[in-house]
């Protein structure tokens, strides 16, 4: 195993009902890693965890576990366990029944099931919770429940379906980094699914941007969100100025009607690109001498930073500014070449 | 107690129709009619009396039979109804409202007609032993057996026992038992472990409305037992409608009938452990 690779997926492809849901996807997990498919609904990454977990047949493809092919593998012979979206626990059972269903199944002892149940509890914060009936419990516990009954079996890899769609905010930080801890306390790989951009940049080691049945881009956060490989990326993964801008040589771009300085190169003379910009990248300057300048529309309080929509050149541009101007106000904005993101094209809007 | 006003007309309800026959009927069993001494001919005054009580005893073959019966075709409506409540429950939408139809369709029919259909088909010169004369077997024994009015039984209680079941397993979710796959559990253990606890609330629904109109009922044991398996409700039938003509007899037999049920149904109710009944579905 001088590769690493846990999991590997080789051209998988699935249909159903004669629509392809998934496209050829290529993939490998390494071992310890926590990887975060993200994506819109329908881009087939839950799809894609379910083929890890036994539950979806492959229609073409392979998949291998520890470099094993286990297409035909059931579920229940998988090294793998799933926290379901909507945590799925028995409710016929209780809380320590629930944690103990797969310790028993795979005959562990006694003795030992007890140990493993103990520190699992103490590991989610549940000690004391043995005995409640799981219908009873929050929807945060109930989740961390379902953690425990999947990580007490000791996986190699811990499959994670959107298992904090259902919490309320705050309980959605606490979570993500109760669950970063988990996943570096227990040395095991992580592969997470969820819809939620931030999500997916605080926890992962490696995320994968799909859409539409394909991967979009795979990399750490920073590159995800700083180097987005086109358009789509750049705007799921945060709010983007996306404008439409013309590469005039390496270096140089214009767009606006102003052209800037910029560190990409490589395009055609004079082709068509897509510039994209971050709202916090854009800075608020005098308007004498500014490359840009613009009317304030809007101005909506954040918390941390105003949102401010400021038409200039036809187009409205999104800022994030600490400082906020009054609406009606003209504004200068500059643009540093390292805030410029020079993206292709995409075919489809 | 605070009740909602909304609840006072089934209040009413509730005791017209349930309360007040129950008491008439404990009155009858309770009382008897002698003749008035010194009056006219005919002439009747009613005393009290648990003469009828004591006299259900002699019946007790009767009650044995009955409630052995009834058991019996509980128990084998529930083996096979068990599988098709199961199949029907994780059918896809048309598919599981075509066999809910399917189930239910026979209901519509009259219950006697149904019963003389079994008559037709389990007679000695029915279709049944004329199939096998075919290949110069039988004629079989068939009608008038103890084991056709088993098949009576749960040939018409059948629905009763799907759809309990069938409704409480609908509500078993497709992730639960993705959940025990994914912790290692092959088929046989997501059924015992998983399947089997969560659809106990429906199985004792079914046995209960199985077993209770089986061990009172009288059309089908006089239809396809014969005169040979007569059975309480028979017997009580005899005392209004029949020679026996007793209608005090008749409401002490229903009265000790109703106990031994409601004793039976306890019984039963206390294996397991007292999960909530939620899989009524009248």
């Amino acid at each position: 195993m001088k590769d690493n690779n846990i999991i590997s997926l080789k051209n998988i492809a699935v249909d159903y009902d004669g629509e392809r849901v998934l496209n050829g996807i290529n993939l490998d997990i390494r071992d310890k890693e926590f990887v975060t498919f993200l994506g819109p609904s329908g881009c087939g990454k839950t799809t894609t965890l379910r083929i890890i977990g036994g539950f979806v047949d492959a229609s073409e493809g392979d998949v291998f576990f520890e470099g094993e092919r286990i297409n035909d593998l059931p579920p229940h012979k998988r090294k793998v366990n799933t926290v379901f979206q909507k945590y799925a626990l028995f409710p016929h059972l209780n809380v320590y029944e629930n944690i103990e269903f797969g310790l028993k199944i795979s005959g562990v002892e006694q003795a030992e099931r007890q140990t493993r149940i103990r520190e699992m509890l103490e590991l989610v914060n549940l000690t004391g919770f043995e005995s409640r009936n799981v219908n009873q419990l929050s929807g945060g516990q109930q989740q961390r429940v379902a953690i425990a009954r999947a990580l007490v079996n000791h996986p190699k890899v811990l499959l994670l379906d959107e298992p904090l769609g259902a919490l309320d905010l705050k309980l959605r930080k606490e979570m993500q980094t109760e669950l970063k801890r988990i996943q570096q306390s227990m040395e095991i790989t992580f592969v997470y699914v969820t819809h939620d951009q931030e999500e997916a940049l605080t926890m992962s080691d490696t995320v994968i941007v799909m859409k539409d049945g394909n991967i979009l881009q795979t990399g750490t956060p920073q590159d995800i969100y700083n180097e987005p490989i086109n358009a789509f990326v750049a705007d799921f993964i945060g709010e983007s100025n996306i404008i439409d801008g013309v590469m005039l040589r390496d270096y140089r771009v214009e767009f606006a009607g102003v052209q800037f300085d910029c560190v990409d190169a490589g395009f055609g003379i004079d082709e068509d690109v897509e510039v994209v910009i971050r709202p916090e990248d854009i800075k608020v300057v005098d308007p004498e001498g500014a490359p840009i300048v613009g009317v304030v529309e809007s101005v909506i309080f954040k918390g941390v930073h105003y949102e401010m929509t400021v038409g200039a050149h036809g187009f409205q541009w999104m800022i994030h500014s600490t400082l906020s101007e009054e609406e009606g106000t003209k504004i200068g904005m500059n643009i540093l070449p390292n805030d410029i993101h020079i993206m292709r094209r995409t075919e489809e809007a | 107690m605070k009740t909602k006003a909304t609840a006072f007309p089934y209040t009413i309800w509730m005791v017209i129709f349930i309360v007040v026959p129950l008491l008439l009927v404990a009155y009858f069993a309770f009382t008897a009619q002698v003749p008035v001494e010194g009056g006219l001919a005919g002439e009747t005054r009613t005393v009290f009396t648990i003469d009828n009580i004591s006299q259900v005893g002699k019946f007790a073959p009767v009650l044995t039979r009955s409630i052995t019966l009834a058991a019996i075709a509980t128990v084998i409506c529930l083996i096979i109804c068990y599988p098709i409540a199961y199949i029907i429950s994780r059918g896809g939408g048309v598919y599981q409202r075509t066999l809910l139809m399917l189930v239910m369709l026979p209901m519509w029919m009259n219950f006697l007609l149904r019963t003389y259909a079994w008559m037709t088909l389990l007679e000695k010169n029915g279709l049944i032993n004329r199939f096998f004369g075919l290949f110069g077997l039988g004629p079989f024994e068939m009608i008038n057996t103890g084991g056709a009015v088993v098949l009576g039984m749960v040939y018409n209680y059948m629905p009763f026992m799907i759809l309990p079941l069938y409704s409480i397993m609908t509500k078993i979710e497709v992730t639960t038992i993705e959940a025990a796959r994914d912790l290692g559990a092959d088929g046989l253990h997501v059924f015992l472990r998983v399947i089997l606890p969560l659809s106990i609330p429906g199985v004792k629904t079914g046995i209960t409305m199985v077993f209770v109109p089986a061990v009172s009922t009288f059309i089908i044991s006089r239809m396809l037992g014969g005169g040979g398996y007569l059975l309480i409700g028979d017997l009580i039938d005899l005392q209004f409608l029949g020679n026996a003509y007793n209608p005090n007899l008749g409401a002490a037999i229903s009265i000790v009938l109703m106990v031994l049920i409601l004793l039976c149904m306890s019984i039963f109710n206390q294996f397991g452990d007292e999960e909530e009944m939620e899989g009524t579905l009248l």
